[in-house]
This record gives structure tokens, C-alpha cells and sequence, in this order.
């Protein structure tokens, strides 16, 4: 398993997938200090307060944090999607497997290989684009590796999704799907935060369920609470308002949802295993 | 690295089967490879070569039957690291430097990290790529992958090898080497499995061969058993169909324009026949005796074996 982890950031590294990624993070970052420097400095100018300052910087950090996750999941989609087809409509999966490799291992390697790339991406594009923006506006969220963690989690549950469908389809299908599962779900978060907000019950049990089948959108309410400056929190509480609003977050996930996702990812992975084991090469 | 037991025999397979949907790829498949012999499986497409071959590694499972490679059961996980393949559609990560795949297959059949670069060089160097060791095998034409994958199957000195065409993206430079490299793998004991459609490149290295047709060995036996039959043919004029019972004493008589035909025939009893010709007004212009080339004596058991719409041949030897 070690062994094709090893393989597979080595493989990142070489096709220079980690240096893209490395680039454009460092671009993303760029751009976020530069428009953060630049806001921070125009609403000073209009004598606002302090406050005024951090209510603006968080609600654009959240807003950057959001269509970070899109690139993030594209990320994971691309790269776990190819992961096991690609290797095995080439035959470079045939001569591997005819070795002393089980298919666990071969699976699990591959997903702990692009489990360090994916991690590795978001951790580091996010706590640099964090840093940056509290370098130039003095704010920064409560606490850094909440945000990043629900990132990379987020960005882990994406991969694992793109890795169970290459056990069956085409690198193109799976990457696809995967972008598609990944909108609906945050669309049903959104829909079932309206029926929160409206009292809608059976609105609001679209959200559950999309929250159970994938998970992502409630790691994305994670992310969201993790930037929050606390006042915000104390201001917007459990309003209806505050519900609806899919860029704001007055909890952090739960301690059951998070539960969950650990063992989502478990079945998912068993899943991909099964699949795998059941293929004919 | 675990030792096979060394008295089981290197593949022994029994009325192996499988079936896809439909599809019957193979239908009750017999046959037995010995340590240090080169053999080799002759069919025509879609006999069942490539299938067995996957079953005998655990690429796919078989839907009836039982089979062992070097003593275990098939598919077994310990087994294959004494046991080198080389695909027929063979590929490897044009990420990785020659070097870079041959010491990764090191690594996964459990070669000690030390050793791993020394046998990858020993490797290179008798697959005629040492010179290319430090190149991207994206880099590298189809002949040098398929040198290159003939050098993973290779690594570790492996007691059974499985080359499933290695020659077809070789030049014949490299055909020639291959087959050095085939004995010389003979030579350290080794079992080589060799699936290829080029008759003449098993002619000419294997010690036994399977036919195979329709899922299943039509013939096998040594090369000379296969081959064995001696068939003498005579350019004639003068002689028709009527006449060829005459030569019945002989062997089975065709007749095909003016070449006349007997099989199996005695080289011996050639002066008997062309007396025998030239008696019943027969004009010869030439007589050729020999064996029948493995091309033609595959044409002839696949034809007969498809004829007969798929039941056993009555010439079938099972393998001892």
C-alpha cells in the first residue's frame, strides 16, 4: 500500500500536477492579498471602524473560501477519477496486479497517495491564503485549521467518491459525475436551509439527506463557521435569516455528522475495494 | 522470498473453465508445464490463450475447474513473486525512468532494497536497454517497452515466466534476442509460458506445445510429437483420383492438382512409392519428404477440431 501511495505522489509530482496546483495556489493567493489589501485600504479611507474592517474581511474570506472549494472539488474529481481506470484501460494496472499486490492495497494506495495531494493542496493554499489576507487587513478567523481542515476533508470526500467510480467507469464519467454530485449536494444543503428557515419540514429533510449521501456541503458549513469572526455568530444567531444563508453557519457540524462522514468514507473505500475485487482484467 | 515447493510441477491445470455472459472463453482446459522446460500455446484468436494466461495469475477467476502454478492454488498472493509476466498489451508508467519500473516490481515482489538496483541493471543489460536505464519509458518506442516489460517479467529470477506474445513490437534483431533470453532463462531452470502466434519463433525455442481451439488443448506433446508426422509429397503427372487407393498401403492419399500427397508416410518406403508411381505410368518431377511444419500441422488440428463442430479429437494427447 506504501508502495503505491509512493507511486501515486510521485506520479503527481512527475506529470506536474503538484507543481500546477502549487502555481495556481500561489496565484490564488496572490490575488486575495492584493484584492484584500485593496478593500481593507478603501474602506479605511472611508473611515469606518475596525469592525467594519473584520465583518468585511470575513465575509471575503468566506466568499473566497467558496469558490476555493469548487476548485478544490474539481481538483479531487480530476484526480481521483483517473486514478484506478485510467491504469487499468492502459494494462499498467494488469502487470502491477500480477504481482504480490492485493487490490486493497493497490485502492488504498492509490487513495492515500492522492489523500496527501489533495490535503497537501488545501492545507497550503488555504493557510497561505488566510495568513495573506491577515497580514494586510489585521483579521484572522478564530481559529486557522478549522477552516482548512473542513477544506481538506471536504476535498478528501470528493477524491474518495472519484475512486470508487473509477472502479467501474471511464475517467471522463467519473470526473463528471463527480462534479455534478458535488453541485447537487450543495444544492440540497441550500434548499433544505430554506426549509429550515421557512419551517418547511419536508423541505428541510432534503438537506439531511443530502448531507447523508454526500457529505460535502455539510463540511462546507464547517468551513464557513470556522471563518467566522464570533460576533458575527452572536449577532445572526439561529435566525431564520441566518438559516437560509448558505455562507453563513451559526454551529459547527456536528459531532454525529462528522461521525458519519468518517464512516461514509469507510463504506465508500469498502465499496471501491468490492468493485474492484469483483472486476475481471 | 518465498521458495515454491520444487517438485510440483509449474503449471498444472484441470478441466479449467470460464465463461463470460454468455461467451464460453474456455471449456474444460487441461494441461501441464514442468520446471525448465520452454512451453509453448499456439491457437488462433479467441481460442482462450490470453484468458488462461489471466487465470493463471489471478488477473481473472475461473468459473469451473481447479489449476495450481508452481505447487499453489491459482490466484494464490505469495506465488506471484515467483512468477514474471510480461502482457500482451504491455504498458508501464511513462512517468518512471527504465530503471524506476524495474526496481518498483523489485519492490513488490519483496526484493531486499539493496539489491533491487543491481538486479534492475543485471535486467537492463540482458534485455539490451542498459544503455536507456536513466530514460522515461514515455520516451521509449513499443519494441523498447516490450524489451522493457520482458526485463520486469524477468526481475527476480523468477521460477515460471508468462510472455503472452513478447516478440510482436520486436524487430527481428530483437525477435533473436528474445529468444536467447528465453533459453537462457531455461538454462537457470526456469519455466517459461510462452503464448505467441508466431509458429516459427515456438518451433524454434519451445521443448512442448499446446494447441488450443475453442477453450480447450486440441494436441500437445513434445515439439516432435506435434510435429512428428513425416509427410512425403511427389509432383506427378499421369495419376487421377482413382487411382490413390493404390497408395493406401502407404499412408492417407490426397490428390491436389498434380501434387500428390501421403501422410503420415515412412521416409523409408519413398523408393517403394515412386516405383510404385512410375509403374502405373506416373511422371514425376519431384518427391519431397519430411515432417510437416507446425504451421501446417495447426492449420490442419484447428481445422479438423472446428469440423468436427466443437467435440473432442480423437488424436488429443493429454499432457503427462
Amino acid at each position: 500500500m506504501i508502495t503505491i501511495a509512493r507511486l501515486t505522489i510521485g506520479e503527481a509530482s512527475r506529470r506536474r500536477v503538484l507543481w500546477v496546483l502549487v502555481g495556481l495556489a500561489l496565484v490564488a493567493v496572490a490575488l486575495v492579498t492584493w484584492g484584500v489589501d485593496r478593500l481593507v485600504e478603501l474602506i479605511r479611507e472611508q473611515g469606518e471602524a475596525e469592525l467594519q474592517v473584520k465583518l468585511v474581511v470575513s465575509q471575503l474570506l468566506i466568499f473566497i473560501a467558496f469558490m476555493f472549494t469548487f476548485v478544490l472539488a474539481m481538483t479531487a474529481a480530476f484526480l481521483g477519477s483517473p486514478a484506478i481506470a485510467s491504469d487499468l484501460e492502459s494494462g499498467i494496472a494488469q502487470a502491477l496486479l500480477a504481482r504480490p499486490l492485493r487490490r486493497s492495497s493497490y485502492l488504498l494506495g492509490r487513495w492515500l497517495g492522492l489523500s496527501i495531494v489533495v490535503v497537501g493542496y488545501a492545507l497550503g493554499s488555504g493557510l497561505l491564503a488566510i495568513a495573506a489576507a491577515g497580514w494586510v487587513s489585521g483579521y484572522t478567523p478564530p481559529s486557522l485549521i478549522v477552516p482548512v481542515g473542513y477544506l481538506a476533508m471536504q476535498a478528501i470526500v470528493l477524491m474518495t467518491f472519484a475512486l470508487l467510480l473509477s472502479t467501474r467507469l471511464a475517467p471522463i464519467a467519473g470526473g463528471a459525475i463527480c462534479v455534478v454530485v458535488y453541485g447537487l449536494a450543495w444544492m440540497s444543503g441550500v434548499i433544505g436551509d430554506i426549509g429550515t428557515a421557512l419551517g418547511a419540514s419536508g423541505v428541510a429533510a432534503i438537506g439531511d439527506i443530502g448531507h447523508i449521501l454526500m457529505p460535502t456541503d455539510g463540511l462546507w458549513r464547517g468551513v464557513v463557521y470556522g471563518l467566522e469572526p464570533n460576533i458575527v455568530i452572536a449577532a445572526v444567531g439561529d435566525s431564520p435569516a441566518g438559516r437560509a444563508n448558505p455562507f453563513f453557519a451559526s454551529e459547527p457540524p456536528s459531532q454525529a455528522f462528522l461521525a458519519w462522514t468518517i464512516v461514509w468514507l469507510a463504506l465508500v473505500l469498502l465499496l471501491a475495494i468490492r468493485q474492484l475485487r469483483r472486476r475481471e482484467l | 522470498m518465498a521458495q515454491p515447493p520444487p517438485d510440483a510441477p509449474a503449471i498444472e491445470v484441470t478441466e479449467l473453465r470460464k465463461q463470460y455472459g454468455r461467451i464460453e472463453a474456455l471449456a474444460g482446459l487441461s494441461m501441464t508445464v514442468n520446471r525448465g522446460e520452454v512451453f509453448g500455446f499456439l491457437g488462433p484468436n479467441g481460442a482462450g490463450k490470453t484468458t488462461t494466461v489471466k487465470l493463471l495469475l489471478g488477473l481473472a477467476r475461473p468459473t469451473g475447474g481447479s489449476g495450481k502454478v508452481l505447487g499453489a492454488p491459482l490466484g494464490d498472493l505469495a506465488t506471484r513473486r515467483n512468477v514474471g509476466y510480461l502482457p500482451e498489451l504491455f504498458r508501464y508508467q511513462p512517468w518512471l525512468r527504465a530503471r524506476e519500473v524495474l526496481t518498483l516490481h523489485g519492490e513488490l515482489i519483496g526484493m531486499k532494497r539493496a539489491r533491487r538496483r543491481p538486479a534492475a541493471a543485471e535486467v537492463l543489460e540482458l534485455v539490451g536497454l542498459a544503455d536507456r536505464s536513466e530514460d522515461f519509458v514515455g520516451k521509449f518506442s513499443k519494441g523498447m517497452q516490450q524489451r522493457l516489460g520482458l526485463g520486469v517479467a524477468l526481475m527476480g529470477e523468477p521460477a515460471l515466466v508468462i510472455l503472452d506474445e513478447p516478440t510482436s513490437a520486436l524487430d527481428p534483431i530483437g525477435r533473436v534476442d528474445v529468444r536467447a533470453i528465453i533459453r537462457s532463462a531455461r538454462e537457470r531452470g526456469a519455466a517459461v509460458f510462452l503464448n505467441s502466434h508466431l509458429l516459427s519463433e515456438v518451433e524454434q525455442v519451445c521443448d512442448r506445445v499446446a494447441v488450443v481451439d475453442h477453450g480447450r488443448v486440441i494436441a500437445s506433446g513434445s515439439l516432435d510429437n506435434v510435429l512428428g508426422e513425416s509427410e512425403t509429397q511427389v509432383l506427378v503427372a499421369g495419376i487421377a483420383a482413382t487411382d490413390l487407393p493404390a497408395f493406401e498401403t502407404f499412408g492417407a492419399a490426397t490428390l491436389d492438382g498434380d501434387r500428390l500427397s501421403i501422410r503420415p508416410m515412412d521416409a523409408e518406403r519413398v523408393p517403394e512409392l515412386v516405383n510404385l508411381i512410375v509403374s502405373m505410368g506416373g511422371r514425376i518431377r519431384e518427391v519431397r519428404s519430411g515432417r510437416s511444419s507446425l504451421e501446417q500441422r495447426f492449420v490442419e488440428l484447428v481445422s479438423r477440431d472446428r469440423s468436427m463442430a466443437g467435440t473432442p479429437t480423437t488424436d488429443v494427447e493429454q499432457p503427462s
